[in-house]
């Protein structure tokens, strides 16, 4: 039974949307692109993750490297000792990256950031050119590592039906304990023994809930009080605030004592700062030519950014999209500003 | 002790006025509930963008996960999209390649399911060992809502499936693509091109306006914001089923196209993040079930760590693939210990033991950690994730 709804998709919107890429190659498009293009390409639109030399930054995906650690206690899965076809990696960079910025590479741009992929697997030699004719002579190491689901063989014995009931072993020992090396995030610890003191401890809950915003709201002031003096004059209040709106930004920024580079740079006394002035950090070529401008980053300047870092600024790694609130930017230039140095 | 003055003396409640209707045109849960709320582990991933939090499942009953507090995973964030600007195309291995609207998607004959979505990787930080206090964190990747949506079947019949097609790759509309591909056989069975959940809209979170649902298979293939059905001959073998979602095996090998879920449970009350408070007595031990091969059968519970087991009561019986609450409603001797829950499915697979998982998986795995989970609840009343012989 056919209903007659939608409509028939025309061949340039098949066009458009129809872009995956099977292993036998069917829906790779011609072009070419060298591993020297590729170390180029890499450098300005995958390393800030992925590093220069594919090797991983943080807990962002490691491509290269690990091969043969499959069996291991942990296993490093990369493009070279893991993916099974290549026709995957040209995909997903094609369509997916860069992260924050993707469907921008052009064919050719694909082919040779794959091309250099490979390259630091040392999968290819530093002269290679990958191209849609010789895509499927290139040979992934662990192309036949894979087994399809085997678990109603494999784990038969699974399915038993009438599993035992009593006296089903003989002893019972705590072999292994969370709470070792809980790595529970610390909030809910916290507040699952806050709960336990209030539940055991019944004092006159008003009372007790004043308390707690006066030390939080003194904690704050002595914070915002203990750096510099022109901090002083901060509210306390927005700041607060502002370290609530900062979550969004700690994916990649840290501010702070001890604050280093991560996937941004690091914040510390940025407000009033020139531009692209963290040390070590490798900058957008449109923010170092903005710094070379003599970008500072004025409140002005930085609220514009924050809140359409895209439109402010084509070209700027921060993938961000933007701080919808006016609030939300004050709150949070005044808790960068909490930052001096 | 002396009378309850909450009982002896006029409260201010019962003196003044509430709120009005319309004070919260759509409401939110009362302020004494903020603690039930979707937390993420920031060790887990590099950025929350492409990343997942987890269902507060320690402080919720019934069967039902409430949109506002049911795990989400991005994989380049959650977009805005509006119905208008919402398009679902069909092309590949068909006899007329269509474009949908959203209002066309409406007018498709509707269904409503109710189905568990769980993510392969649930519990699979707890493969090499105990590591995270609180079901939340070792099981909440996993919700449960009922879906209204048109069968993907209908849309495929409407666009007329060539003989040679034996797969569909699906992918949604946001940056990440996320595409999958499926056998058409389950296609053809029982995947629905979902727009409601729970009677409203999805959330933006959740793929709003409209995601596929996947009964039984790992959460991944679910793919958000919808855009395009293909009908292929092969698998595509994107980045989701080759380097991810796929189980590597302790000598190396890893099984691929590991689509359903096993059966499993866990026990959400006590556990670490609901201890125990009000000593000795009437207990309610109660805890999830569900399995994708099929319906719960039954549950058990141990309180000795394995060595004895004793049957649950279902809340209601088991259904397709959604999730099953159990109780058991016991009398607690304030003494210690070691719990433990065991699902069994209309397939009659049982629940395996961590020891069973590694002795054929090994450590290594990551997804589909199905195991028996223990808690040792102690004399206090506090529970902990421990691992036992």
């Amino acid at each position: 039974e056919k209903f007659g709804l939608g409509r028939p998709a025309l061949p340039e919107e098949i066009a458009a949307w129809d872009l995956d890429v099977s292993p036998d190659g069917t829906g790779l498009p011609a072009g070419s692109g060298s591993v020297e293009d590729g170390e180029m390409l890499f450098s300005d639109h995958c390393a800030i993750c992925h590093g220069d030399f594919a090797e991983g930054v943080d807990n962002w995906p490691k491509l290269a490297g690990g091969q043969g650690t499959l069996a291991d206690k942990d296993p490093l899965k990369t493009v070279g000792s893991y993916w099974p076809y290549l026709s995957t990696v040209w995909d997903y960079v094609h369509r997916s990256m860069p992260f924050g910025n993707a469907q921008t590479l052009t064919a050719d741009d694909t082919y040779a950031i794959v091309a250099y992929i490979l390259y630091s697997n040392d999968l290819v030699e530093d002269d290679f050119v990958l191209s849609n004719e010789n895509f499927l002579e290139v040979e992934m190491p662990n192309a036949d590592g894979f087994i399809i689901d085997d678990r109603e063989e494999a784990e038969a014995h699974f399915w038993t039906d009438t599993p035992c009931m009593e006296n089903c072993k003989e002893s019972v020992e705590i072999t292994m304990r969370a709470a070792v090396l809980d790595v529970t995030p610390t909030e809910t610890r916290a507040k699952k023994v806050q709960e336990l003191i209030r539940k055991t401890k019944p004092e006159p809950r008003e009372d007790a809930a004043v308390e707690e915003v006066k030390a939080e709201q003194a904690a704050v002031s002595e914070e915002a009080a203990a750096p510099a003096e022109e901090t002083a004059a901060l509210d306390p209040e927005l700041v607060k605030a502002g370290e609530k709106v900062f979550k969004k930004c700690k994916a990649c920024h840290q501010v702070g004592e001890g604050a280093k580079n991560k996937t941004g740079p690091l914040l510390n006394g940025i407000v009033g700062a020139a531009a692209g002035q963290a040390e070590k950090y490798k900058y957008s070529k449109v923010m170092k030519a903005a710094a070379e401008e003599g970008l500072v980053w004025s409140e002005e300047e930085l609220a514009a950014f924050l809140a359409k870092p895209k439109a402010y600024m084509k070209g700027t790694k921060m993938s961000f999209a933007g701080l919808k609130s006016e609030e939300d930017i004050q709150a949070v230039i005044a808790y960068l500003k909490s930052f001096p140095q | 002790a002396g009378p309850d003055p909450l009982i002896t003396q006029v409260q201010e409640w019962a003196t003044g006025t509430g709120d009005g209707v319309d004070a919260t045109p759509y409401g939110l849960p009362i302020r004494f509930e903020k603690d039930v709320v979707r937390r993420n582990v920031e060790w887990l991933t590099a950025d929350t963008i492409s990343s997942i939090n987890f269902t507060p499942i320690h402080a919720l009953d019934g069967t039902i996960t409430p949109q506002g507090c049911a795990f989400e995973r991005h994989h380049s964030g959650a977009i805005e999209l509006r119905k208008e600007d919402y398009r679902l195309m069909i092309n590949g291995l068909v006899d007329t390649p269509l474009v949908f609207t959203y209002e066309d998607l409406e007018r498709f004959p509707r269904e409503n399911r109710i189905y568990f979505c769980e993510c392969a990787a649930n519990t699979g930080m707890e493969w090499a060992g105990a590591q995270l206090n609180g079901a939340q964190f070792t099981h909440g990747m996993i919700h449960n809502m009922e879906y209204s949506g048109v069968p993907l079947r209908t849309l495929l019949e409407e666009a007329g499936v060539k003989p040679e097609g034996k797969w569909v790759y699906v992918e949604g509309a946001d940056a990440s693509s996320n595409g999958r591909s499926i056998p058409l056989e389950k296609a053809m069975d029982d995947v629905l091109v979902a727009f409601k959940a729970n009677g409203e809209a999805l959330r933006k979170e959740h793929g709003y306006p409209v995601r596929l649902v996947v009964p039984g298979w790992e959460g991944n293939m679910w793919v958000k914001w919808l855009r395009r059905v293909e009908v292929l001959e092969g698998p595509v073998e994107s980045r989701e089923e080759t380097s991810k979602y796929t189980d590597t095996l302790a000598d190396g090998t890893s099984r691929k196209w590991t689509w359903v879920m096993d059966a499993k449970s866990v026990i959400t009350s006590p556990s670490p993040q609901a201890p125990i408070t009000h000593g000795p007595g009437p207990l309610v031990i109660t805890g999830l079930a569900w399995s994708g091969r099929g319906a719960i059968t039954g549950v058990d519970v141990s309180i000795d760590g394995g060595k004895n087991w004793r049957p649950a009561r279902l809340a209601a019986p088991g259904t397709d693939k959604a999730l099953t609450r159990f109780y058991l409603d016991f009398e607690w001797d304030g003494s210690e210990m070691l719990l433990q829950s065991r699902a069994k499915d209309s397939t009659g697979y049982v629940q395996p033991t961590k020891a069973q998982l590694r002795e054929v998986r090994g450590e290594n795995s990551i997804y589909h950690n199905n195991c028996i989970q223990t808690w040792w609840v102690k004399a206090t009343g506090e529970a902990e994730n421990v691992e036992v012989s």
